[in-house]
Formats: C-alpha cells, sequence, structure tokens
C-alpha cells in the first residue's frame, strides 16, 4: 500500500513525553515566579504569555521538515552575524552592555538567535560531506563558530558568547574528530589561559576572582554568591514553603526572578523540590538524547545531539552558579527564569527536537 | 555522553545535599542573621520637676535623620531637595558621607523639628530615614538652668542634677525584634524582646517660683553693680532643703550655643571664697559656747588695731569697750580677733568644722567643691586671729548658707538635698546634728538682728513686716595669694523672720564694680529683695506687723 509507506508516530508533529515535561516545567516556572516576583500576578501572566508565543513558536517549528530546514540555514546564520554586527554600532544599552536591538515593536537580543543559528549553520556546513571532516573544513567549522561568538563577547556578553561557542563546538565533537585533537585544543586552551585573562574585562575578572573566595568581598562583587548560597541552604531539606523564602521577599537575593530564580525555588521547596525538578529535567534530557539517537540522517542526528547537549548545559551552567559551583554567568534557568527572549530560543529549540523526531521515515512493517 | 550526565546530576545532587542537609544549620542563621534584627527602643527619660509638680526638664520626641550611605549615594539628583530643607550644602552632607560608605546607618542630622521632619517623609527617598528619639526642652529656661544641668545629644545627663539623678531619670532602652529587608525597611515586627523601662520622674526641692525671684534680683543686681558673676542659695532653715539656687552669668539650656564653663557652672558649689565677716557669727558662737563668754561680755578694743607681729588688724573706727552685740552689728574685727585669740585654737576649728566648712555637704551635686579650713595646729597666731573674721579660709555659697541654717534651727545643722524625701524617707528624717546650744543659737539670732536695725551695717536687709537676723560682709578678694586693690565680694547672709525662722538666704556680689562694694550696700538689698517676695510667696505670717 503506498499510502501506508509512511507513517508518522505523533499527532500534529509533536513529541509528546517531551510536551508534558516541558508543560511540567512551565506550570513549576509560573509557580515560583509568582513568590520570586512579590506575588505580583502581572508578572506571572506576563511570562504565561510569552510561554504562550514559546510554545507557538515551537508548535511552528515542529512541523518543518528537517531538510526544508537545513535549506534555510545559510541565510538564517548570515542575517544572525548582520545583526550581531547592528547590535554593536546600534544596539541599545541596557545594564552596561550592548545587547539590545529595539525594533519598534519590541526589543530582540540577536545573540539569542545566535544560540541556535550557530550549530544549525556548523551542523550544515560539516553534513554536506562525508564525516570525519578534513582539516579544512574543520577549521572553516571553528570559524563559522567563533565569529559570531567574538562578536557576542564584544557587547560584552560572555555568558552567551561560551554558550554560543560551545553549542558550535558540540556539533564539531559529534562530527567526529581524533581525541588527540581534543587534548590538543584543551592544552592549548589551557595554555592561552593568561592571554584570555588579559582580555577580560575587569568586571569579568572580578567574577572569576570572587567565585573562587566570595566571602572575600560578601558586600561587593560576592555578594550575589554568598546571598544565593545562603537561600539555597536555608531551604533545608523539605524546603520553607511556597511564598515563604525570605532571601528573596526581603531583597536580599538579586536577580530572584531570572538567573537565580534556582535559588528562590531551593529556599521554597529544599532539597526535595530540586530532587523533583532535577528528575524533570532529566527526562526531557533523556528523552531529547533518545530523539538524538533515532535521528534519521547526518544532519538531524548532529543538530538533535547538539541541541540536547546545549540544553544539557544551559540546565548545569545555570544550577552549578546558583549552588556556588560555578562562577556567575548570566545564563537562565531553562522555562522556569523569567524572561522572553531566551524562552523563545529554547522552544524553537525544542521545535527542532520534535520535528525531527516526527518527520522520521518509518518503515511500513 | 550519559556518563557525563549522570556524573554531573551526581555532582550537582552531592552540593545539594551538602547546603542543603548538611551545611544548612549554619546557612539558615545566616539567612536569619540578615534580615532578623534586634532595634533598640528608646526609653523616654523622667522629667525634673519643681517641689509643686511644675516641669523643669522634660524630654519630648524628635526624629533624627540618617541614611543609608549606599543607597543614599543612588540619590544623588535629588540632594538638592533633602539639602535645601535642612538648611544644609551639598558638601556638608558630601562630607558627612566621606570614609563612610562602608557602614550602614549615617546620621545626617540630628533632633529635627516636626514639620520638617513631616516634609522630609514627604520627599519619599530611598535610603533615608527618621528615627525616633527624645530632646530635652527646659521650660525655666535661664532662671533654673544651673541647677538642673543638661543633657547632651543622646539624652544623657552632663551637667548638674541631670548628672547627678541620671540613675534614676535615664530609662531603661528595650529592645524588640524585626524582619528588615535589604533596605534596612522594617516589614513586621516580630515581637518585643524587653520591654522599655521609662526613667523616673523626680521632684526637686526647688520652688520654681522662689527660683524665679532669686534669678530676677540676682540678674538685676549683678547688671546694676555691673558686677563679674552672683550667687544667692536659699534654702529651707529646718530641713536644709535648697528652695532657690542661682548664679550669674547664666544661660539658656535650650540653646547649646550658650553651653559655655563660665557659663553654666554652678557657683553656689564649684566656686569658694573667704567668707569675711559673715564668718563672725560663729567664733562668737565658738566664745559663748566656750563659756568663756557670756552675752553681756564686753571686749576692750581700743585702739581700733591690733599688732600680731608685722601684720595688723584694722577696725573702721575705734570702738572702744563694746559687747559680743557690738561686735557683730559694726563687724569689729579687733574684736572677733581679741575673742578668738582668747579661745584655744581647737575651740574655733571645732566651731568651723562642725558647721561644715572644709568639707563637701554631701548634696550630691557634681563637682561640688569642699573648700579649704586649715587644722588648728598648722595656724600661726596671726591666722588664729584673721579665721575670726573670715580670712583665711574658703567656702561655698551652700556651706555658708547651710552653716547660718543652725542658728535659725535650735543650733541643728541640716542635711542639704536638693530632691524632695520619698514617703518612706519621711518618717526617719534627720533633723541635723546639733553642733550649738539652742540657747546659743537663739542668742547669736538675736545679735544678728542688730545688725539689720539702725546703727548696723546691714540696714538695707531690712523686711517690711518682718524681722531679719543677718551679717555682712565685704571680702578682699585673694587672687594668687595677692588681696587685691579694688577687686571684692559683696555679701549677705541673713535669717527671716527672726523670731520664728523659715528661710536662710546667702547673697554674694562678686566684683562689683560702681564705685559701691560693701555688703551691707551691694548684697544686702538683693537679700532684703528676694527674701520679700519669697516670705510673701510662702505665706509666712508677718513677725513685725508695724
Amino acid at each position: 500500500m503506498l499510502k501506508t509507506a509512511w507513517r508518522y508516530d505523533h499527532f500534529m508533529h509533536l513529541d509528546k513525553p517531551l510536551l508534558l515535561g516541558l508543560f511540567s516545567l512551565s506550570m513549576i516556572g509560573l509557580i515560583v515566579l509568582y513568590s520570586a516576583g512579590g506575588q505580583n500576578m502581572d508578572v506571572v501572566l506576563g511570562q504565561a504569555s510569552r510561554m504562550a508565543m514559546g510554545f507557538s513558536v515551537m508548535f511552528a517549528i515542529a512541523q518543518l521538515h528537517p531538510h526544508y530546514i537545513a535549506r534555510w540555514v545559510p541565510w538564517i546564520y548570515t542575517a544572525g552575524l548582520i545583526l550581531l554586527v547592528l547590535v554593536l554600532v546600534m544596539g541599545d544599552i541596557s545594564k552596561g552592555s550592548q545587547r539590545w536591538l529595539n525594533l519598534g515593536l519590541f526589543r530582540f537580543q540577536p545573540s539569542e538567535m545566535m544560540k541556535l543559528a550557530v550549530p544549525m549553520m556548523v551542523t550544515w556546513f560539516l553534513a554536506n560531506r562525508p564525516l570525519p571532516p578534513s582539516p579544512l573544513r574543520l577549521i572553516i567549522a571553528i570559524l563559522i563558530a567563533l565569529i559570531p561568538m567574538l562578536l557576542i563577547a564584544k557587547q560584552p556578553d560572555l555568558g552567551t558568547a561560551l554558550l554560543v561557542g560551545s553549542a558550535g563546538m558540540f556539533v564539531i565533537f559529534f562530527a567526529g574528530i581524533p581525541w588527540k585533537l581534543i587534548f590538543g585544543a584543551g592544552a592549548l586552551l589551557a595554555g592561552a589561559a593568561p592571554v584570555f585573562w588579559y582580555l577580560l574585562h575587569d568586571y569579568q575578572r572580578k567574577r572569576i576572582l570572587v567565585f573562587l573566595d566570595p566571602e572575600s568581598e560578601p558586600l561587593g562583587a560576592g555578594y550575589h554568591i554568598v546571598q544565593s548560597k545562603i537561600a539555597v541552604g536555608s531551604g533545608g531539606f523539605y524546603g520553607k514553603g511556597w511564598l515563604n523564602g525570605t532571601q528573596s521577599h526581603l531583597e536580599f537575593l538579586p536577580e530572584s526572578t531570572t538567573d537565580f530564580i534556582f535559588a528562590v525555588f531551593n529556599e521554597e521547596f529544599g532539597m526535595l523540590g530540586v530532587l523533583l525538578l532535577l528528575s524533570i529535567y532529566v527526562f526531557i534530557l533523556t528523552r531529547g538524547m533518545y530523539i538524538a539517537m533515532q535521528a534519521q540522517g547526518t544532519f538531524a542526528r548532529l543538530l538533535s545531539s547538539s541541541l540536547v547537549t546545549t540544553l544539557f548545559v544551559y540546565i548545569f551552567v545555570n544550577m552549578g552558579m546558583v549552588i556556588g559551583l560555578l562562577p556567575v554567568v548570566g545564563v537562565p534557568l531553562p522555562l522556569i527564569s523569567y524572561g522572553g527572549t531566551s524562552l523563545v530560543t529554547l522552544m524553537a529549540n525544542f521545535g527542532l527536537l520534535m520535528g525531527i523526531h516526527t518527520h522520521r521515515r518509518l518503515l511500513s512493517n | 555522553m550519559l556518563a557525563c550526565l549522570v556524573l554531573i546530576i551526581a555532582v550537582i545532587v552531592a552540593r545539594a545535599v551538602y547546603l542543603q542537609v548538611m551545611y544548612s544549620d549554619f546557612l539558615q542563621g545566616q539567612g536569619l542573621a540578615r534580615h532578623l534584627r534586634t532595634l533598640p527602643v528608646m526609653a523616654h527619660r523622667g522629667m525634673l520637676l519643681d517641689r509643686h509638680g511644675e516641669t523643669l526638664a522634660a524630654s519630648t520626641p524628635v526624629d533624627s535623620l540618617w541614611v543609608n550611605p549606599v543607597q543614599f549615594a543612588n540619590l544623588r539628583p535629588r540632594w538638592g531637595e533633602l539639602a535645601q530643607l535642612l538648611g544644609m550644602t551639598l558638601a556638608e552632607i558630601e562630607s558627612l558621607l566621606q570614609g563612610r560608605m562602608q557602614r550602614e546607618f549615617v546620621y545626617i542630622k540630628r533632633h529635627l523639628p516636626p514639620h520638617l521632619a513631616k516634609e522630609i517623609k514627604a520627599l519619599n527617598l530611598d535610603g533615608v530615614f527618621l528615627q525616633r528619639e527624645y530632646r530635652r526642652y527646659y521650660p525655666a529656661g535661664e532662671a533654673a538652668a544651673h541647677v538642673v544641668g543638661f543633657t547632651n545629644v543622646d539624652d544623657q545627663g552632663i551637667e548638674g542634677l541631670e548628672l547627678a539623678l541620671e540613675p534614676y531619670l535615664a530609662g531603661k532602652s528595650g529592645s524588640k525584634q524585626v524582619i528588615q529587608d535589604r533596605n534596612g525597611q522594617i516589614i513586621t515586627e516580630v515581637g518585643s524582646v524587653k520591654m522599655a523601662q521609662v526613667g523616673e520622674d523626680v521632684r526637686l526641692s526647688i520652688d520654681q517660683h522662689l527660683q524665679y525671684i532669686a534669678h530676677r534680683e540676682l540678674k538685676a543686681a549683678v547688671q546694676q553693680a555691673q558686677a563679674k558673676a552672683g550667687t544667692a542659695v536659699l534654702l529651707d532653715v529646718h530641713t536644709g532643703e535648697v528652695l532657690a539656687m542661682v548664679n550669674q552669668p547664666g544661660y539658656n539650656p535650650n540653646n547649646k550655643e550658650e553651653r559655655l564653663p563660665e557659663r553654666y557652672r554652678n557657683r553656689a558649689v564649684t566656686d569658694v571664697f573667704e567668707p569675711g565677716s559673715t564668718l563672725k557669727p560663729f567664733t562668737i558662737a565658738a566664745a559663748l559656747e566656750s563659756k568663756q563668754y557670756h552675752v553681756k561680755s564686753t571686749v576692750d578694743t581700743s585702739p581700733g588695731t591690733l599688732n600680731l607681729g608685722k601684720y595688723q588688724i584694722r577696725d573702721s573706727r575705734n570702738y572702744g569697750v563694746i559687747d559680743l552685740t557690738t561686735i557683730l552689728q559694726k563687724s569689729s574685727n579687733v574684736g572677733a580677733s581679741k575673742i578668738a585669740l582668747s579661745l584655744k585654737p581647737e575651740v574655733l576649728w571645732n566651731m568651723l568644722t562642725k558647721v561644715g566648712f572644709g568639707a563637701i555637704t554631701g548634696c550630691g551635686f557634681p563637682g561640688e567643691a569642699d573648700g579649704r579650713l586649715p587644722h588648728f595646729l598648722d595656724w600661726h597666731t596671726a591666722e588664729h586671729a584673721t579665721l575670726s573674721f573670715g580670712y583665711g579660709l574658703n567656702v561655698t555659697a551652700l556651706q555658708l548658707a547651710r552653716a547660718y541654717a543652725i542658728f535659725g534651727n535650735e543650733g541643728r545643722l541640716p542635711p542639704v538635698r536638693f530632691t524632695l524625701p520619698s514617703a518612706s524617707e519621711t518618717f526617719a528624717r534627720t533633723l541635723g546634728t546639733q553642733v550649738i546650744q539652742p540657747q546659743t543659737a537663739q542668742q547669736i539670732l538675736s545679735m544678728l538682728e542688730t545688725v539689720v536695725q539702725s546703727g548696723g551695717t546691714g540696714t538695707k536687709a531690712m523686711l517690711e513686716g518682718f524681722n531679719v537676723a543677718g551679717k555682712t560682709g565685704t571680702v578682699r578678694k585673694n587672687s594668687g595669694g595677692v588681696y587685691n586693690e579694688n577687686e571684692y565680694f559683696a555679701l549677705f547672709a541673713g535669717i527671716a523672720p527672726a523670731s520664728q525662722p523659715r528661710l536662710v538666704l546667702v547673697v554674694i556680689i562678686e566684683e562689683p564694680n560702681t564705685g559701691a562694694y560693701y555688703g551691707g550696700e551691694v548684697a544686702a538689698p538683693v537679700f532684703a529683695k528676694i527674701m520679700q517676695e519669697s516670705l510673701r510667696l510662702l505665706n509666712v505670717p508677718p513677725d513685725a506687723p508695724f
């Protein structure tokens, strides 16, 4: 039967397990936001509408066939590069760095777009030819990731730059490169560390120094880390209960609705809450890995692997920062932190994953 | 890949266990330390009242302005509004914050008037706070200033009775626990840890009306005589309670600018002087008590001088053979000296010591001087003689007033006090130590009455309707061991009504500068004015109606 030669294991190209995980995360996110945002219903409703937009974007992208997407990748990437340059030339300045582009209707962060555009572009470039790539192609692939990364670092937004860069590197890693090269690059990076140190902005250097010893400046640069650790620790095993966190409600904890919302979550829901949240994330990640393994075609497999890895990095960089394992970098906690642009990027990420999964060609019988 | 995921999750969970289970008590404590604060609750300071309950010192609530420097620094564009309200310059505010940016509490201005505090509150500036404090007001102003003293900006007594009575007046501040946010804003009060204990009100023995009269008359006299200073001390003859105590120059205790030691010193207890002729009644008392003399005894004072080695003691003129009464009435130095020299040195010394010279009165006033009375073993003949008319020793006005009280109190020396006795104290109230026979006291009193009658040196202390017993004194001022030619203390000490004593008053005018300098000329009229008015106000029945 010709008609049954294609079969799609899905409803409207949506992946039900992923959808379930994302939906529960969004709910938890709104509940925590209500508490962290000073019980302001407007904040929660605003975020809910952004989530609705995010889910719509995800739904729309999931309808697209990976092949179709692949055709558009170079254009998206080029547009992203142009926008990044525009930001440096005429962007809005917010909190001391130039990240925003004012489009009249809304403000837009091109660097967010590059979080997806870069791994897609690297994938597109590498998937064109058999793997593993030749040394020349490897160098070009690295440049594809490096150029936007440097533009973003110039804004300066070191956190996003590293995330964008690493997203590209994951693709290269999955494309298969000799271990010798990986270790060589690692050694080179370590050797170049002093040079990077020299290139860093003062505030960035300070963040790293303070990360190593936050109590050295409890009222200054170490403030975030100390307050965050207190919030996490004072939650204890069972937490203080929803709306009962003192660190955030009394404004000791900075950025309590965005980058440090996980600290609020820790304080109010304690270790039990953390274990629940972690298991939802792990569920989503394992589903993502399953999708990557099932993916058909080099482009789809490479892209999905790197997307899952990027997601993984987001989650654990944010958590690591909040609990004092990593330095303070501006990375939001996926689906929990308040904020629009990063949410849309993230949902587009899941849209791609779903699209890759639901457009597989299944053998009939 | 999967192994990597598992490893990282394990690290996160381990860290969570470390922070939330093993380390959680410490971090919970840290959290509490950040928002749970124990704040002091200021206690109201007790009032100082006069003997009739009139207010002499009271604390009223005021607001002090303080800022959280870091927050305040962010408000720099609005400093102008605040500076204008406070009448300060931006540079002044700047200098207050200089070097204090690490603190969380810096006073900008203390004790704001209520309307100003209200306007500042209306500005609604972040990091700018008002703190409730208390400011002391002295309704009696200059009149009672020397006795009452004053408090510092923290409402602690630092002068006068405000200092002496600090343990009673000062409240015990309590504390309360509050939850504060990061900006120091109080979110809720958890509860009271310790109740603030309001300070006690203390009733003084001072009578505000008498105090006003004494102040008014002394000030007028000092101004009129262009004198350097003046003091008046009015005591209850029987109880030793201080009814009025005034000094010049004075100051307004409500105005900090006027708080200069020269002006706020309570000279009546802190300054000493040679009592001069006002001491003679004690010499006569010693003579009578010794039984070597009696009321009718006479002394030959001719030729009006007495040579003792290189010293010569002089009277104004040659009085010839006179009795003890006349020695007092005419204030004969020769007579007093001859009597003293006929007594053993310890007899005179004992008398002067018993009436309280050379030792503090024990009234508890801060900075009280004890004066100086040389021991009789150190006396030379000249000293023995000059002490009899009040040279060679130092006393305070308060000591002198109390010593005079014995003549009106049947020979008993009353304790001096500034406060009214409490109910339990009344019963055990000491009547004072018997220092001379009641009969002697009565005899001296009668002799002192002649001083104020025609022929005496103190006729200007005469009162309408009341008999006065008193003694003048005109003392050359001794500075650095030298007796100056033109600097005098004009003194008058006296008791009224003489037939039924109630009050004892000492008036001192230091360095009168308009020609007249005799105690009878300068101090006696002041005595008369204060005493006349005081007796009238106290409703004392006249003992000499015609």
